[in-house]
């Protein structure tokens, strides 16, 4: 039984307390990804949306998919929503497994996925007044067709 | 009436000017595609919102649909640009 935890939300969270949990789980491996907002160009802010209705169910089903590739003691899968500066935190993966490969293996596949998979938006807001929405990125979608 | 929920987001939901609209259900038989079709001749903020339609994904009740995809028995369609999470 794998310990699952997702969390979409506007609230920041200590990545500290997460691997905490992970390492509980009496696996030999825990590794994770924590996503920061990238500064520069004039970035004041980014807004991130989502689909509410469909985001958690969404990033279950990617986490479904990473439990049925790798045997994986633990997930956690949070991502932020709202407004975000340079320099916050946007989205945590950690997973823990007996061994390091399938824990390293299971966190990247899972940004990947989260990446391409999930229904969220970027809207940046830069100093001079732009904003823009984020444009998807092909390498992005490779970097999700590489795990078949 | 049998209807159909439609969400937009990001800048459709821009284009569109509203969040989502509740419309007579247009048929099991009739494509996502289609019925974008349809939207984009309700105006010209959708018109806009629907101009390249190879930039628009969709739901069908909360699960990613190809465009071709027949609405069915759906009773919410979301419609989005490519998603950019993470």
């Amino acid at each position: 039984m794998t310990d699952v935890h997702i969390a979409v939300g506007e609230a920041d969270f200590d990545p500290a307390v997460q691997l905490a949990r992970l390492e509980a789980l009496g696996g030999g491996a825990v590794a994770s990804f924590t996503g920061i907002v990238r500064g520069g160009d004039g970035l004041q802010a980014m807004q991130l949306d989502h689909y509410p209705a469909m985001t958690d169910a969404q990033i279950a089903r990617i986490v479904d998919e990473a439990q049925g590739r790798w045997p994986l003691l633990g997930v956690v899968v949070i991502h932020r929503v709202g407004e975000l500066r340079p320099g916050e935190r946007i989205v945590f993966v950690g997973t823990a497994s007996a061994h390091r490969a399938a824990s390293l293996e299971s966190c990247a596949f899972l940004i990947d996925w989260l990446k391409t998979s999930a229904p969220f938006w970027k809207k940046e807001r830069f100093d001079d007044g732009r904003a823009e929405w984020v444009e998807a990125r092909a390498e992005d979608d490779a970097a999700r067709d590489r795990w078949g | 009436m049998v209807t159909l929920d439609i969400l937009y987001f990001s800048w459709v939901r821009e284009g569109v000017g509203k969040d989502g609209e509740t419309i007579d259900h247009p048929g099991a038989e009739v494509t996502v595609s289609e019925l974008i079709a349809r939207l984009a001749e309700r105006g010209e903020g959708y018109a806009q919102a629907f101009a390249q339609t190879d930039r628009v994904r969709a739901a069908l009740d909360q699960q990613f649909v190809p465009l071709d995809t027949r609405l069915g028995q759906a009773k919410e369609l979301a419609l989005f640009p490519p998603v950019t999470g993470g």
